[in-house]
């Protein structure tokens, strides 16, 4: 088929998550949800950070989904914050191909009318980073703010939404 | 390889004052844009082992019916060059008919139903078609403005086939009187696609003496025009 229109024609708007996506029984967060590999698996890592606002306080109704192409792997996590505004995904760090390893994040929260899209990179892979196609783009002075800083069981990379070390967010 | 459509102007700006929760949730610093690399142009695969028997009807998740309008929610899922989108995940959740959610933190002082959990699930099939059972959800008020209200709504979670495709919206009823003071509703700039989340009566798909029909179709970023692009190339 030839397609002869690039522009999106009758396109679905997005709107907020709300706070009620995290319902008694269902919704969108799953009992799976947070693992984007089985637990067990070797080389799993977890990904662990906070969500912070503009004022610097903890986002406790956002939801997290971080995504990878992982052959052998569901490579799919979400995950609602605590009350401490706090989030973790297990899965595995991507192998390097053309671009350094790194997941897709969604950020979905009240108050976020559509979500918020950022990379996750891993402050181990230096090498990889400084040639990472994607992370050329980003300014110097705020790529730290994409770059998840290893821990005792994984990485933490923490989200702020606004104000002072605002995460680089993309349009995609 | 060509990329998806981009949707600049179609969602809702994140900096949107009269949506008071946006204020310190909004980001200051334009998006960078990126190009569509391998992430962006694949998604999770979520299928038949992420769904349970009764997800799609709402009405059955419990001993006994809740109470409330019986409904049948159905459309399309397309990507924006018309194509079905395929065996992909459709997630729902609302509020019960007295506009009250199931979540600890509603504090709005309408009964719950025991007999409604309010949270769907399922896959499109072959031609891109869901099919959900419910009850008409409720207004409720918020406390965004003097005497907020929102309009009775269905929140729809979908992935499609990408990354980019990605999409959490709201479902409204046709000929709400509450649409005019719902800064949520009103954040879509463009009227028209203001009008797309907007569901239609549906005659066809009311089942006589059982449940109203309402048809809402969803239309996710298709891929980019190229003069060569074939058919089977998009899967």
């Amino acid at each position: 088929m030839t397609t002869s229109d690039p522009r999106p024609a009758g396109l679905t708007p997005s709107q907020t998550v709300g706070p009620f996506f995290g319902l008694q029984q269902g919704g969108l967060p799953w009992s799976r949800g947070p693992y984007a590999v089985d637990e067990g698996t070797p080389g799993s890592v977890w990904i662990r950070g906070q969500v912070l606002d503009g004022d610097g306080a903890p986002v406790a109704d956002a939801l997290i989904e971080t995504w990878q192409s992982a052959p052998g792997h569901r490579g799919f996590a979400r995950c609602p914050t605590d009350a401490g505004g706090c989030y973790a995904v297990l899965t595995v760090k991507p192998d390097r191909g053309t671009q350094a390893p790194h997941l897709a994040m969604s950020v979905f929260a009240r108050g976020l009318l559509d979500r918020v899209v950022t990379r996750v990179y891993f402050a181990d892979e230096a090498a990889a980073n400084e040639v990472d196609p994607v992370l050329a783009l980003v300014d110097p002075k705020r790529r730290g703010t994409l770059i998840a800083e290893p821990t005792d069981d994984g990485y933490r990379l923490d989200i702020r939404l606004q104000g002072e070390g605002e995460t680089v967010f993309f349009s995609i | 390889m060509p990329g998806y459509q981009r949707a600049e102007g179609l969602h809702p700006p994140l900096d949107t004052p009269a949506y008071g929760s946006t204020r310190l949730r909004h980001p200051t610093q334009p998006p960078l844009v990126i190009p569509h690399t391998v992430t962006e142009m694949t998604g999770p695969a979520l299928g038949e082992r992420d769904l349970g028997p009764l997800d799609a009807d709402l009405t059955r998740q419990h001993d006994g019916e809740p109470l409330g309008e019986r409904i049948i929610v159905h459309g399309r899922v397309l990507d924006g060059n018309g194509r079905p989108l395929r065996n992909t995940l459709v997630e729902i959740w609302q509020a019960n008919a007295g506009g009250r959610y199931r979540h600890d933190l509603d504090r709005h002082p309408a009964p719950l139903d025991p007999n409604f959990s309010g949270a769907g699930r399922c896959l499109t099939d072959d031609e891109g078609r869901y099919r959900f059972v419910s009850i008409k959800p409720g207004a409720y008020p918020w406390k965004n403005h003097h005497n907020a209200w929102r309009p009775a709504h269905i929140h729809f979670s979908l992935f499609g086939r990408a990354f980019v495709q990605r999409l959490v919206t709201q479902m409204y009823f046709p000929g709400d009187p509450l649409f005019g003071q719902d800064p949520i509703f009103n954040s879509v700039p463009d009227p028209a696609a203001r009008a797309r989340m907007i569901a239609a009566f549906d005659l066809d798909a009311t089942v006589p003496e059982w449940a109203l029909g309402y048809q809402f179709d969803l239309v996710l970023r298709g891929r980019a025009a190229t003069p060569f692009e074939d058919d089977d190339d998009d899967e």
